[in-house]
């Protein structure tokens, strides 16, 4: 479950669709049946805390505690299809490994890691999906300022 | 199409049993028959609703396995799966089959066998329901109830004590319910202070794993009187099913269930009523958030309100809508296929006014069955005969 911050060849995918609208993930069609017509890299966009957990009792190779949040993305003024949101694990601080703290509206960015949890350990097919993926970490918007 | 009536009905003690699932199912279709009045082979359909028999136990093809234990052969046989909504869909193929014509006498048998396995592996079986993007996160649906009851206590400036009250209210009901799997009141404090599992929720705020089964014999309303001459039977008046995003955070309002308000609109239709005339409910409490996001969404509450109906007692069984009479998934158990048929079981009772200590008054029930987190629904109303 390590983690790398060499981002730049690792995008946050999601799919742009006929009618404009965005999903994460992506999926065949629209939620109003469009096609799909093109991809967005969610990096690119600022997300936010919409809500955040910490599960204490985890699956077989799920790290324990698990802290998730849900972060919805701003997509600019000129959208208005459905929240673009994903679901993804916060982030660990270097060298501790302790779970960075975050709140409802809280601005995150996305950190990619190449094992979110181990494959294999729980149920699902290990080759039937990916493992790699985003998790969130704060970001100091007293900097950004 | 023809009207749909209930004329059998039980369920087998919930909690940790020795019994595998097909002696769990075997038990309560037997007492079902027996409660019905009829024998296996008078049956013309046979559905199980049960989520994961393979999964958890390596036992699957369990409807065939029943139909030979209660010697209902050559009676159609069919397993509904739809995850922890497979009662209630179960509940709607019954419905179904007998309303189309199709069989002119069902038995639906619900039941899970849980808990051989640990917590860990329970919990990764029932998440294996969800999209890869949320199961590599590791999400489960305790987590999923975490995040769903902070954003609703933030967004409606709701007290952490409210959700606490739900477990309270359930396992007061529960006490009462000789199936139950826990029949002890706890206390406010009990359920504050328990171990955090999915910050903000505690192990109270969380139905137990469990083993069980419960089930239901449906006829056409035209012949139900030969089953229940005593007119001790209820009619399906209306049921709805639906489905809402595989991906829960999808949604545009992640603290409101579209699956409840679309199946119970359709339920409500049919039935020729609405949420105000319904006298006592049983909703899919698994975690103690999902009743106030139900009670809101079936229309008996405005929506950020439903948990200031359970600070008032309006949910209490003695109070103007009694929710979870049964003790609910909290007090009651949870094996995933009984529990859609469980809910009816109880608003059966209700209705027909054989509920004993924990009888209200109730002309019309109504059960919502809910799979994943929302992610399939069935409502399902009766009407007592009388």
């Amino acid at each position: 479950m390590s983690e790398n911050t060499q981002t730049d060849e690792q995008t946050f995918e999601a799919a742009e669709y006929a009618d404009g609208t965005v999903t994460y993930p992506p999926h065949t069609v629209s939620p109003n049946g469009a096609e799909r017509v093109g991809t967005i890299d969610l990096r690119e966009h600022e997300g936010r805390v919409l809500t955040w957990t910490t599960s204490t009792a985890t699956p077989p190779g799920v790290r324990e505690p698990n802290t998730l949040a849900i972060v919805e993305f701003d997509m600019g003024e000129g959208y208005d299809g459905p929240p673009v949101r994903a679901l993804g694990q916060i982030a660990e601080r270097e060298p501790t490994g302790e779970t960075f703290d975050v709140d409802i509206g809280d601005r995150v960015e996305p950190v990619y890691a190449d094992e979110l949890r181990e494959p294999g350990a729980g149920i699902r097919e290990p080759d039937s999906q990916e493992w790699d993926g985003f998790r969130f970490r704060p970001v100091e918007e007293s900097v950004e300022a | 199409m023809e009207r749909v009536a209930i004329v059998g009905a039980s369920m087998t003690r919930f909690g940790q049993r020795d019994a595998w699932v097909r002696e769990l199912l075997a038990e309560a279709g037997a007492a079902a028959l027996d409660d019905a009045g009829v024998d296996g082979d008078d049956l013309d359909h046979l559905y199980v609703s049960n989520m994961a028999s393979g999964e958890f136990e390596g036992q699957t093809g369990v409807p065939n396995a029943l139909a030979h234990d209660l010697a209902a052969q050559p009676a159609y046989t069919a397993r509904i799966d739809q995850t922890s909504s497979s009662g209630g869909a179960g509940v709607y193929a019954a419905w179904q089959s007998v309303a189309s014509g199709a069989s002119d006498l069902t038995m639906l048998v619900g039941g899970e066998k849980m808990t051989h396995r640990t917590t860990s592996e329970a919990t990764d079986v029932i998440a294996s329901l969800t999209h890869p993007v949320e199961y590599k996160q590791g999400v489960t649906l305790p987590s999923f109830a975490g995040l769903t009851a902070r954003l609703y206590l933030d967004t409606y400036d709701a007290p952490r004590e409210s959700l606490g009250k739900v477990a309270v209210k359930n396992h007061r009901n529960g006490v009462d319910n000789p199936h139950a799997q826990f029949r002890k009141e706890v206390d406010l404090d009990t359920v504050l202070d328990s171990p955090i599992v999915a910050d903000p929720l505690r192990l109270y705020d969380f139905c137990p794993i469990t083993d069980g089964s419960a089930a239901l014999v449906f006829c056409p309303e035209s012949v139900a009187e030969e089953y229940a001459p005593d007119g001790s039977y209820a009619v399906v008046s209306g049921i709805g099913g639906a489905t809402d995003t595989h991906v829960v955070h999808e949604r545009a309002d992640t603290t409101t269930m579209g699956g409840v308000v679309d199946s119970s609109e359709v339920a409500y239709e049919m039935a020729g009523i609405g949420p105000d005339d319904v006298d006592v409910a049983e909703l899919h409490d698994m975690f103690t958030i999902l009743e106030f996001l139900q009670s809101e969404d079936l229309g008996f509450f405005e929506k950020g309100e439903g948990w200031k109906a359970v600070e008032e007692g309006v949910t209490d069984r003695d109070g103007d809508l009694p929710i979870n009479t049964s003790g609910g998934l909290k007090s009651k158990g949870h094996p995933l296929g009984a529990s859609g048929v469980a809910q009816v079981y109880e608003i059966f009772k209700q209705v027909t006014g054989d509920a004993g200590p924990r009888q209200v008054e109730a002309d019309t029930g109504l059960a919502c069955n809910v799979g994943g987190f929302g992610n399939c629904v069935t409502t399902t109303i009766l009407e007592g005969s009388q």
